[in-house]
């Protein structure tokens, strides 16, 4: 079983392109300047391919899905 | 911030109180000399640091030990326990950097300034003994730059000590640029590895990977020189004041409305009002005091009877923070006084993350308009959500410092809020001048 996974965002290396949020609007909403405000960290298995796709698709490579600390 | 240097003089102080049941601790001998201890007078009062004597051996780990039977909580605003830093860092083994926070760059904040002018050995003490402990052999010191004459002064201290061959490790003072994020722990290692004096976020942690890739810990001059005491006299002695919770003494810079502004040494514990009689008391009506600084909360009149200890205090959501205790007489404008520190906050961005960067400047920009009484009619939820979407969001603590301020004041002051919505603006909003004294709302010359 591959362990759970958990969003983090560089905040200093984001600049608000908001792909995450078009990506993953499950997960993550954007604030009025386009920058992601994680409504929940964990990600449930069904969205992990979908995280998987948003961390890719940010230009900044910004958005990262880490092994969840519990 | 250029003004800096001009306002390292020393603020009055009162006289000692010799039945006082807090004791004097870190500011004893001053108190009884009145002048700043040069390395024989801080020999004389405190006796030599009691450096481990065997090389080699595991002996250090029992500062750790006495620092974590003293229960001694980082004294600059997190109040994380200190020894559990001490044993991040000497656990990762290998050689290791100890980094001494002089920077106070709380504007409303005089106590680590204060102690390091009058007790600069004992700051640099507990820097030694804590660079033993976690096997450290070089410390920075690092100052603002703005504050010439501390750096001439701690300079005088390092060669003092120098002369006498006292310290078994190197330290060095260092001036950084100046502005309020850059005495993050994270700004300064990065400035010491030839960056910009801006918070890097984590990971990895300071004490995994700091200054030169080694692991680093870094404390305020105010923590430092607890664990200097605590070295001497041990942890029971340390328990003597405070609470069982939260023992010791701490550094608290009171200012605004009260007789003498200045800083005073209290028992952990101690309610506010007694603090703010310590200070000769407050002028005029108190309204409100603003606790921890900028980035604190506003605690209304009736609540100063808590004592000054995280646990009371985190019901209100408040916190000692930095020992700032600000009062707010009832003829000031809370809202006014708020806005301003808002702007200060807005321009002092380190610019690295969005919701800090337009976040902030957005919700100082709405606090203006609703001091002034310039409000629209969606002014104040949309206050409400741009506040609430601060905290969390930086690669440091600032926005959400910031973020704590604006919430309080609109529950401290949720009497004028509407008053200045349905009226505009209070008298005292346009009619008297600034009670906190806040430094220009301008970004940094440079973070280099």
């Amino acid at each position: 079983m591959t362990p759970a996974k958990a969003l983090r965002v560089d905040r200093i290396a984001c600049t608000g392109q908001g792909m995450c949020g078009e990506l993953l609007p499950e997960l993550i909403d954007l604030d009025e300047w386009g920058y992601p405000v994680i409504k929940d960290r964990s990600v449930p298995d069904g969205l992990r391919t979908h995280a998987r796709r948003a961390a890719a698709a940010c230009p900044l490579l910004a958005l990262h899905l880490d092994a969840r600390r519990t | 911030m250029k003004s800096s240097a001009a306002t390292h003089v020393a603020p009055q102080h009162r006289a000692p109180q010799p039945d006082d049941p807090a004791g004097a601790r870190l500011l004893s001998g001053w108190y009884a000399t009145g002048a700043p201890a040069t390395l024989a007078d801080h020999l004389r009062r405190h006796g030599p640091a009691p450096v481990a004597p065997a090389p080699g051996s595991r002996t250090s780990m029992s500062l750790v030990e006495a620092v974590e039977a003293a229960g001694l909580t980082g004294r600059g605003g997190a109040g994380f326990p200190t020894a559990r830093k001490l044993r991040a860092v000497a656990e990762r083994g290998g050689r290791t950097v100890v980094v001494v926070n002089a920077m106070e760059s709380e504007p409303a904040s005089r106590k680590d300034q204060f102690l390091l002018a009058v007790e600069p050995h004992l700051v640099l003490d507990g820097a030694v003994l804590a660079a033993i402990a976690v096997g450290a052999d070089t410390v920075h010191v690092c100052l603002p730059r703005t504050r010439t004459a501390q750096y001439r002064q701690l300079s005088a201290a390092l060669d003092e000590r120098r002369r006498a061959r006292l310290d078994p490790v190197r330290l060095h003072a260092h001036a950084l640029p100046h502005a309020y994020v850059s005495s993050e722990s994270t700004s300064l290692v990065r400035w010491l590895n030839g960056g910009p004096a801006r918070p890097q976020g984590s990971p990895p942690r300071t004490h995994e990977r700091g200054v030169a890739r080694r692991p680093t810990l870094v404390h305020n001059v105010e923590t430092l020189a607890h664990l200097a005491l605590i070295a001497r006299h041990g942890p029971g002695w340390f328990r003597q004041t405070g609470t069982p919770d939260e023992p010791g003494t701490t550094l608290v810079t009171a200012s605004g409305a009260v007789a003498t502004r200045g800083v005073l040494e209290v028992a952990l514990g101690t309610p506010l009002a007694a603090v703010l009689d310590r200070a000769g008391g407050p002028t005029q009506p108190l309204r409100a005091v603003l606790l921890g600084g900028f980035a604190g909360a506003w605690l209304p009149a009736e609540h100063m009877q808590t004592p000054l200890t995280r646990r009371d205090l985190a019901p209100l959501g408040a916190a000692p923070g930095a020992g700032v205790l600000a009062v707010l007489p009832h003829s000031a404008c809370g809202l006014t006084e708020t806005a301003r520190i808002l702007a200060y906050l807005a321009a002092h961005s380190a610019r690295q993350c969005g919701p800090c960067h337009l976040g902030l400047p957005a919700v100082a920009e709405d606090f203006a308009a609703l001091a002034a009484g310039r409000a629209d009619p969606d002014l104040l939820s949309r206050l409400h959500r741009r506040t609430g979407l601060l905290p969390d969001r930086g690669a440091c603590r600032h926005p959400d410092g910031a973020a704590r301020l604006a919430a309080s004041a609109l529950r401290a002051f949720a009497d004028d809020v509407d008053r200045h919505l349905a009226h505009g603006a209070c008298p005292a909003a346009g009619h008297r001048s600034p009670l906190i004294p806040v430094p220009p709302a301008t970004a940094p010359e440079t973070w280099r």
